[in-house]
């Protein structure tokens, strides 16, 4: 779950890391309200789960509480990289004199945390930090020893701190790998990390990412006004919406994740790889799917009929393929069954209603058994997921 | 032979007691997989399908001389059953629960580094040895046999049903598998490509490699750049999720399925494979093919009879035995 | 009556109500109403064949019927 800025530097004081005086709101009086209190030039940032703000115009400055009021209001009105904006953060505006980049991530090669330190903050980092002599130091973190002191101080002189600086910063560098651990962070960037004119150091932005697996344990993050949600690249639709609630109706398999697209072929897929396998090879063959919705675990009959009603329910559907590997755990019967059940609940006759099945595996005899009784095409292991789609291609087209 | 596991392999299930454990428990053991021992705290002295369980890995590695584990116990406690499986000496230990926070990942997988043992998985279906009759996990449900033919093709994939599924695809083509292996969908994984591919090297009885790969992660980047000067068999690989490429910052599938700005993307990677010599196939229903091709230019390139090795496995049943004579003395089943 | 599978039980001459059927049930498919066991309609169609209930029941009251 990617938390938004101004979450991410309540994570940040809590452990200890500075960060500029100011202060979330969603409304222009209470910006121009923050701007009285900070006092002097402020900064309006708004709050979206994307990077590339200030290029989009999502980052602006006021130098006074009218401005900042102006400023928000024009903000809250428009889009900023697609996104609603629905809250800005307004801070103190610093004297800059330089900026750095400092993050810690997963690695995934190595199974370790990694502390990476750049002399380059700012924008687009993820590209910088990939070349070779781009000025990135790495260190690869010990989950049993955690990174010791003098590591931090290494890091600190790379980014070019001296004196009491190296300190402060090296303060910075522990903190931010306290965070990780505290808050079950799987990536936490401070981008940039700023040394200011008076020469301390802070983090004028903040990015962190909690691990979706560990949310269970952390209930501190409620408390501090942090709450789960789901996370994706664009907001979701309300079918995706709808998916998302029959996913939850049952703690038992996956049925309803569902992503939308605008295309005539109602998709009933698993499982995680089998899915991603079908729906390219619809995309192929010249398919035009209606959505992307991957089924595995074992569900129950009825979070796939409410599934197959709510993915039939989209206007323009005209076929519909329910397409998985050789099944493991979940079972061929009760998937004919939850589909079936879902079609005629919609009013539709799987003997006219073109609808293909490819789900062999776990009682496929029985599955096959209730496919015959309602007349439905269906392909056992012997044929491919890819002859299966090929065949959706051309159903009810004739 | 075969990589990890063997006929030699004794079966500890951790969480023995679970509902999922009770039913991969009993079709481990229909298989002719050798489950010695369960555990599950507070409930030593119970039976499940008469194997004996235990409260700790400790007593059950003394009493029934365990030495491979299967964890499946739920996210929470997951992390603390690998490190006791780590602890007794136990490798491999395939650890089959999903959604362990990964923060508890990084700390078993360090745990098991140090105590030089293998974790497969988190997320994983586990590992399958057809020729051995040694499987660790669910892979193949009830009938692993109609999916799982021995034979000389190593499987290793990142999901768990595609592991099954490409193994049916060479299975119904005539050819069948030395060893197949669920990696896990996770982002971190106790062992990957590059901990699994200098076994197969080094197995006489694995001719060639079959990757089911997805979007997401720098998994096989890692491993294209390693390919060269290290592995000599051929290796056939496909990408599930090409679309995914065009929608970056979406999840869709395995928690690790997500492109991100600069790496990730299937077409980066399948430029990488293809210089390292890898085939990599548009479709999945191609691999057979491209095996048999691959196999035969290698045959033409080395003048080994691979292929007739290759024809020997088709008639699966008969040739089990056969290899399990041949498969004695070998070290794969216990190096790490 | 589900539309796959009907699970059919006589209350009535159900003497014990020892409620075995609903404890063992992983999917729901019996319910207590008025002190008897009823089949709940809605989850009869859940119904996996993994035939606990008429392993526990002594009286051997419970029926499963599939549809297809």
């Amino acid at each position: 779950m990617r938390l938004y800025e101004y979450e991410g530097k309540i994570l940040a004081q809590k452990v200890g890391i500075p960060v500029p005086a100011g202060k979330m709101v969603d409304s222009p009086e209470k910006a121009r309200e923050v701007a009285g209190e900070i006092k002097g030039e402020v900064v309006v940032k708004a709050q979206i789960l994307l990077g590339g703000r200030g290029k989009a115009g999502g980052v602006r400055f006021a130098s006074d509480p009218g401005e900042a009021e102006k400023v928000t209001r024009e903000m809250l009105a428009t889009r900023v990289r697609d996104r609603k904006v629905e809250k800005v953060l307004v801070e103190k505006k610093l004297e800059i004199v330089e900026e750095m980049y400092l993050g810690i991530t997963i690695d995934e090669i190595n199974k370790r945390m990694i502390l990476l330190a750049g002399k380059t903050g700012g924008v687009e980092v993820e590209a910088i930090a990939q070349k070779p002599g781009a000025g990135f130091a790495r260190a690869l973190v010990d989950p049993f020893i955690g990174v010791p002191g003098f590591r931090a101080k290494e890091l600190a002189k790379h980014l070019g701190a001296t004196d009491k600086g190296l300190g402060a910063l090296g303060n910075i560098v522990s903190r931010l790998y306290a965070l990780v651990q505290k808050f079950d962070a799987s990536v936490a960037e401070i981008n940039p990390l700023v040394k200011t004119k008076d020469g301390s150091y802070l983090a004028a932005d903040c990015r962190v990412e909690i691990d979706d697996d560990a949310i269970f344990r952390q209930k501190e993050l409620e408390s501090l006004g942090i709450f789960p949600r789901e996370e994706r690249g664009r907001e979701p639709t309300e079918l995706e919406r709808k998916g998302a609630e029959i996913d939850r109706v049952d703690h038992r398999g996956v049925a309803g994740r569902v992503v939308e697209f605008d295309g005539d072929t109602a998709l009933i897929i698993g499982g995680g790889g089998a899915s991603l396998t079908v729906f390219d090879a619809i995309l192929k063959y010249g398919g035009k799917p209606a959505n992307y919705c991957e089924i595995g675990g074992n569900p129950t009959v009825r979070k796939l009929q409410l599934l197959t009603e709510l993915i039939l329910s989209k206007p323009g559907v005209k076929r519909l393929a329910v397409v998985t590997n050789v099944l493991s755990n979940t079972r061929v019967d009760l998937v004919a069954r939850g589909v079936i059940k879902g079609m005629l609940n919609r009013g539709l006759d799987p003997r006219n209603f073109p609808v293909v099945f490819r789900v062999p595996g776990a009682w496929e005899d029985e599955g096959f058994r209730i496919l015959d009784k309602y007349g439905i095409k269906y392909f056992d292991r012997t044929h491919t997921m890819d002859e299966a789609a090929q065949y959706i291609c051309q159903m009810g087209r004739s | 032979m075969s990589i990890l596991i063997n006929e030699k392999t004794r079966i500890l299930v951790q969480g023995i007691t679970g509902r999922e454990a009770a039913t991969f428990t009993k079709d481990m053991m229909d298989y002719g997989s050798k489950v010695v021992a369960g555990v599950t705290p507070g409930k030593q002295g119970q039976k499940v399908h008469g194997i004996p369980v235990f409260d700790t890995v400790k007593e059950a590695v003394e009493k029934q001389k365990a030495n491979a584990a299967v964890v499946s116990v739920p996210p929470a406690f997951a992390k603390d059953a690998v490190m006791e499986a780590a602890d007794g000496g136990l490798s491999p230990i395939a650890c089959l629960t999903e959604r362990i926070p990964k923060r508890d990942v990084i700390e078993m997988v360090a745990y098991a580094d140090l105590k030089g043992v293998k974790i497969i998985g988190p997320n994983s279906p586990g590992v399958i040895s057809p020729a051995k009759k040694a499987k660790l996990g669910f892979l193949g449900g009830n009938n692993p046999e109609r999916a799982f033919r021995p034979g000389h093709i190593g499987v290793v994939s990142r999901s768990g049903g595609m592991c099954t599924e490409v193994a049916n695809l060479i299975s119904n083509a005539g050819m069948g598998i030395s060893t197949a292996i669920g990696m896990g969908g996770d982002s971190v994984v106790g062992s990957t490509y590059l901990d699994y591919f200098p076994l197969f090297e080094q197995d006489p009885e694995t001719h060639a490699v079959v990757l089911f790969c997805e979007p997401g992660g720098t998994k096989e980047d890692v491993l294209a750049e390693w390919i060269p000067g290290h592995f000599t068999k051929p290796v056939v690989a496909f990408f599930g999720g090409k679309f995914v490429d065009n929608m970056p910052g979406m999840r869709f599938g395995h928690a690790s399925v997500i492109v991100r700005p600069g790496s990730g993307a299937t077409k980066d990677k399948t430029r990488l494979f293809q210089q390292a010599g890898v085939r990599v196939v548009e479709v999945y229903s191609d691999i057979p093919k491209a095996l048999r091709e691959m196999l035969q230019e290698r045959v033409k390139k080395s003048g080994k009879a691979i292929s007739a090795a290759r024809k020997k496995s088709r008639p699966a049943k008969p040739q089990a035995k056969k290899i399990k004579k041949t498969g004695k003395a070998k070290k794969a089943g216990k190096k790490r | 009556m589900g539309l796959f599978v009907t699970v059919k039980l006589n209350p009535e001459e159900c003497q014990d109500g020892c409620k075995s059927c609903l404890d063992v049930c992983p999917v729901g498919i019996f319910r207590i109403e008025g002190g008897k066991v009823k089949v709940v309609a809605d989850n009869e169609d859940e119904c996996t064949f993994c035939e606990l209930c008429l392993e526990r029941c002594g009286q051997k009251l419970v029926e499963i019927i599939k549809n297809y």
